[in-house]
């Protein structure tokens, strides 16, 4: 019993660090949410400013920026605590590792997919998205981005020991998340064009369940393969 | 059962596995080059012209064994990664490791003939469609296992982190390949299909196997060569090694 205690409190202690270390450094943090607004407000300037069109593929260009800009930040979940040795610490706790693992990135989908999903009506709101559609949306990311920082921990465990930093990361991640941005975006999609959302929700939610179980014994076995 | 056992894992030691992949190549080319010959002559030659189609359907004796062969390929590389990860394999994972590139071209041959192919038929090189596309992703999935595996210097660690990205990746293959079709259907962009003919001459269809035949001779004979070479890369300290060179 005492030892259930004692790795639940272990649990909250790893999410309450992770989450005092990213609010001393709020620049992180930020960063990733002004390169997520920076990204949607290059698409008109690329695809010029007629509104019809922009509203047409806000949803799609939006999850795509979100997509990117929760990949800059993925590296962190794990990297500094390797680079500075205590990640064998934190490895060696009465926790199971992947438990571990799971605290890591629940902090950092709070202190970066979260504040996308946060900041997304707004962004919405310069496509001219009427406001259910803009709802719909901030739901889509805030059950879709969970899921990026979840496989997204798999190829931060993985990259630990690997020159190539964040580049390889996005490049072995971004084929493995496309389901999330297909039915993410289609979420939106469909219901603009009134099929309903219950199928897209669904199956996001499906996925989330899915990596929630699966994903902290991937990247917690990344992770041992780095600490060998 | 020992000596059961015994056979299983004969062949397990990198030494011995370089002479008998070395026995078994020159069997591979060759039934390779004749299935190959007999393939296309029956391809070329011999199958009827397709009366939808012309000629130019004709690059499925390419196409159709590239594309069985990109999806097999991962299949079996994931395996091999699998039982190196899992049993802590040198040989299996530098297996995993060799038949990577070759996985990665026959996905990129299937790509190409493809639109290849597209272009007279469809009109375009390129739709997005649910194969289309899942073929692209595997591609990249390909690019992943190998660049991973290139950006960690020590062996070991990148044989079992690219490994682990294997595995990942298998689970995800059926996830990506369904979420890609019903994504397609949605957006009923594509006005073509995929879908051929019901029916297919016989001469058709043999000078099809005959060609998956002559592409799986070949794979296997490319990777056993690949994996010669790693054995000797990796082993070059031995002294056996010494002596072969």
């Amino acid at each position: 019993m005492s030892t259930n205690a004692s790795g639940f409190k272990i649990f909250q202690g790893v999410i309450a660090r992770d989450l005092r270390l990213a609010l001393r450094r709020k620049s992180d943090s930020l960063a990733v949410l002004i390169f997520f607004a920076v990204v949607a407000s290059l698409f008109p300037l690329g695809i010029g400013p007629e509104q019809n069109l922009l509203m047409q593929i806000a949803p799609g260009m939006l999850w795509i920026a979100a997509l990117l800009a929760a990949m800059l930040s993925l590296h962190k979940i794990f990297s500094e605590d390797f680079m500075d040795g205590s990640l064998d610490q934190i490895a060696l706790t009465a926790l199971p590792l992947p438990l571990v693992v799971l605290a890591k990135t629940i902090a950092h989908w709070i202190s970066s997919g979260l504040l996308l999903a946060l900041i997304s009506p707004i962004l919405a709101l310069q496509f001219n998205l009427p406001m259910d559609t803009v709802g719909v949306l901030f739901i889509s990311l805030l059950l879709g981005t969970p899921l990026l920082s979840l496989i997204g921990s798999i190829g931060a465990g993985l990259t630990l020991a690997s020159r190539g930093g964040g580049t390889l990361l996005a490049l072995i991640i971004l084929p493995l998340v496309s389901p999330v941005l297909i039915f993410g975006a289609g979420a939106v999609e469909s219901y603009q064009s009134g099929l309903g959302v219950a199928a897209h929700f669904s199956l996001l939610g499906a996925m989330l369940a899915i990596a929630l179980f699966l994903a902290p014994f991937a990247s917690a076995a990344s992770i041992r393969i780095a600490l060998e | 059962m020992s000596s059961l056992n015994l056979n299983w894992f004969k062949y397990a030691a990198p030494q011995r596995f370089y002479g008998l992949a070395g026995s078994l190549i020159p069997w591979f080319v060759v039934s390779g080059v004749i299935l190959t010959i007999i393939g296309l002559v029956i391809g070329l030659g011999i199958a009827p012209t397709d009366h939808q189609q012309g000629d130019s359907y004709r690059i499925i004796f390419i196409h159709v064994p590239a594309a069985w062969m990109s999806m097999l390929i991962y299949l079996v590389m994931a395996f091999w990664a699998a039982i190196g990860l899992i049993f802590n394999a040198r040989l299996a994972s530098m297996l995993a490791l060799s038949l990577a590139p070759t996985g990665a071209i026959m996905t990129f041959i299937a790509l190409w003939t493809g639109a290849v192919w597209g272009k007279p038929t469809w009109g375009t090189w390129w739709v997005w469609d649910a194969r289309l596309t899942s073929e692209l992703v595997l591609l990249f999935l390909y690019f992943g296992f190998l660049s991973l595996h290139a950006s960690i210097e020590d062996v070991r660690k990148a044989d079992r982190s690219a490994a682990l990205l294997a595995i990942v990746g298998v689970i995800n293959v059926p996830i990506i390949y369904f979420s890609v079709k019903w994504w397609n259907t949605l957006h009923q962009g594509a006005s073509v299909s995929l879908t051929k003919a019901p029916t297919m001459a016989t001469q058709m269809l043999t000078g099809m196997l005959i060609m998956v035949f002559a592409f799986w001779m070949y794979s296997i004979a490319v990777a056993l060569y690949r994996c010669r070479n790693l054995i000797l890369e990796r082993e070059r300290h031995a002294d056996w090694v010494k002596e072969v060179l």
